[in-house]
């Protein structure tokens, strides 16, 4: 029986490390519920992350830096959305070129912000559960951002399922001719979805350079924002199961470091693959049922769609 | 009056050869006013950029021997980009082709031969091939998409090389480095031109340009490919298995990122390091795109591609600019091909609004 101290690390561990994943794969989701695939999510996360990262040192105010990096990511959501909704790109070479992209402007823009570490974000303690005895102060005394990724998918799910706006957009994903003919504009209602999954592939980043490790390096994403891609595949575009994702892949990585702390007599280079391997494990498991993929997945994603007037 | 975009009934041959070179030219107009945005004098950065670099026999030779490995991997991901098969994780079978080509030249340190670089040779093909089937595999059996699991393994190849070097495989002899020992002669691919380091496999990388263009235009294979990528229904009805293109495709480009890494660690690194690509496997995706998947289109845009990353190097000496600026050229070098594109598929129409029509624009 391991001390109840370990596994209250371990789940706190878990939650943190859940949750840039889940604000990335919960703005995929809404992202690919229109219809378009974006695979720039790696970039768009980076941009976040230096952005956030930057306007925090510059202006000492965690929530100005927390919104320059939404504004960040929508900022680069934006070139993917004129390229592929007006220029009618090829959706996963525009995807691959925003990573590539993101990578080498996060990478320029914060050279000199590296070696900078900041302060945590202040933790705020949930009143009356914080207070419960033992678990309380360490289960229940996060940092916001980790809260507002609690609130996302109540709030995804809302909009997807018992709004008018959500149903328009799964419309839209499902059948986009269908969508044109009774007159709903295709193009803007995917735009607007690419951007706010900008917005939360940012967010997802400034949680990383703000919250998760407090600094700025090259990369520092390390293949999350492709995790998140594969979370929305993992959740058959679900937004509560996305979340059930985000906690398990969290909890891989936890693995990971608790392995190594804990003396575990493997090299720790066959431990930091871990993540990447269930990744790919979780899409084989998920994906091996067709019917089921198939049920799930927006009918036209990934299709360019061009009205013909 | 309105812009409106007209698909055409053919694809445009003069626009696929235009709107490349727009592209190029869109990209050093917005590199002139970055450069001049960042307080340098834009041209003189635009020459030590592009033609500093070719001014010596040494320069040359640094530029194509980054130009043989984009060469040698966007052409095996083009053939699988025509028929829809995303394989991204050329960076990953790099590895292994480096893993398995320079495992053969240290499992035989010492015993040299004439035989021992096509040993190496084949032994990164296969890794690197060995490496794609997982994904072809994935795809094929299990209906597991290739993007995200060839993408994946390119982390696990990283990792599994730094285990390699930093563990079993390290110089005992090399000051706790994490390095390998040092390929012999018999392992090292031999310099061709004197003053440089272009060695026989630069060299030899050209032959996949004719190989390709047969693949591609004389072969049956290729003309699957085509098929396949212009129409999936059509490539269903004339009874073309999708999943023996899945696995063609991503064999052959796994062999030939394999091959790029071999001739990574046998050339000018010689040995094996945790470095050992700047990125190759991603940048060929830009090469491919750039190239407009077309073998001599591929050539060309290697050539210019190597250039920026040459030039990068030079800029982040001669102008105390980061090397990053590479990195930012390639992404908005790509946006740019991939926007301009549209005018390959489409007419762009100035429209008047007709009489009764509320103008919009």
């Amino acid at each position: 029986m391991p001390d109840s101290g370990l596994v209250i690390a371990v789940v706190v561990a878990t939650v943190q490390a859940g949750t840039p994943l889940a604000m990335a794969a919960l703005g995929e989701l809404i992202v690919e519920r229109s219809g378009v695939l974006n695979l720039g999510v790696e970039g768009m996360m980076l941009m976040g992350a230096v952005t956030g990262f930057i306007i925090t040192v510059v202006t000492h105010n965690a929530l100005l830096g927390i919104l320059a990096a939404m504004g960040a990511g929508m900022a680069m959501a934006a070139v993917f959305a004129v390229l592929t909704q007006v220029l009618i790109a090829n959706q996963v070479a525009t995807g691959l070129a925003l990573t590539i992209f993101g990578g080498g402007l996060s990478a320029f823009v914060g050279l000199h912000y590296t070696g900078i570490s900041l302060p945590e974000l202040a933790a705020l303690p949930i009143p009356w559960l914080s207070a419960l005895p033992g678990v309380g102060p360490a289960l229940f005394s996060f940092d916001g951002l980790v809260y507002v990724s609690w609130a996302l998918p109540v709030l995804v799910y809302w909009f997807l399922y018992r709004s008018r706006a959500g149903l328009v957009l799964r419309a839209v994903g499902e059948s986009p001719d269908v969508a044109h003919s009774l007159g709903y504009p295709v193009i803007g209602i995917r735009c607007l979805a690419v951007l706010f999954g900008g917005a939360l592939a940012g967010l997802g980043g400034a949680y990383l350079s703000l919250a998760y490790t407090p600094l700025w390096q090259q990369g520092m994403t390390a293949g999350r924002g492709w995790i998140a891609l594969a979370l929305v595949v993992f959740a058959t575009w679900r937004p509560g199961l996305v979340m059930v994702g985000a906690y398990l892949f969290g909890f891989v990585t936890v693995a990971q470091y608790q392995g190594q702390g804990m003396g575990l007599n493997v090299p720790t280079d066959w431990l930091a693959m871990l993540p990447y391997l269930a990744t790919i494990v979780a899409l084989v498991l998920i994906s091996a049922d067709r019917t089921r993929v198939r049920l799930n997945a927006p009918a036209s994603l990934g299709r360019a769609f061009h009205a013909a007037t | 009056m309105r812009l409106s975009l007209e698909p055409r009934v053919q694809n445009s041959r003069v626009m696929r050869v235009v709107s490349p070179l727009i592209a190029a030219v869109l990209t050093v107009a917005f590199s002139v006013v970055l450069f001049t945005l960042l307080g340098r004098d834009p041209w003189v950065a635009l020459y030590t950029y592009f033609v500093g670099p070719l001014d010596s026999l040494y320069g040359v030779g640094e530029w194509l021997l980054k130009a043989a490995p984009l060469l040698l991997i966007a052409m095996g991901l083009a053939v699988g980009f025509r028929a829809n098969v995303w394989n991204i994780g050329a960076e990953g079978q790099l590895t292994l082709g480096a893993i398995c080509g320079g495992g053969v030249a240290l499992a035989f340190y010492g015993h040299g031969g004439w035989w021992l670089l096509p040993l190496m040779v084949v032994a990164a093909a296969i890794g690197g091939a060995a490496w794609a089937a997982i994904p072809a595999f994935l795809k094929t059996r299990l209906n597991t998409n290739e993007i995200l699991t060839s993408l994946m393994l390119v982390y696990v190849a990283s990792h599994l090389l730094q285990y390699l070097v930093h563990g079993p495989w390290r110089n005992p002899q090399g000051f706790n480095f994490p390095q390998t020992k040092a390929f012999t002669a018999w392992a090292a691919l031999p310099v061709v031109v004197p003053g440089t380091e272009i060695n026989i496999a630069t060299v030899a990388t050209i032959l996949v340009v004719p190989l390709g263009w047969l693949l591609l235009n004389r072969m049956f294979l290729g003309f699957q490919i085509k098929v396949s990528g212009l129409s999936a229904g059509a490539a269903d009805y004339a009874g073309f298995s999708r999943s023996r293109l899945v696995w063609s495709t991503l064999l052959l480009s796994g062999a030939l990122s394999g091959l790029a890494g071999l001739f990574q660690v046998a050339g000018p690194i010689g040995m094996l390091q945790p470095q050992i690509s700047p990125g190759y496997g991603f940048t060929a995706i830009i090469v491919a795109f750039l190239g407009q998947l077309e073998p001599v289109g591929i050539l060309l845009a290697s050539l210019l591609v190597a250039l920026l990353y040459v030039g990068g190097d030079q800029v982040q000496i001669a102008l105390h600019l980061p090397s990053a600026v590479a990195g930012l050229f390639q992404g908005l070098l790509l946006f740019l091909v991939l926007g301009t594109d549209v005018l390959i598929r489409y007419r762009v129409r100035l429209r008047r609004a007709p009489a009764g029509e509320a103008v919009d624009a």
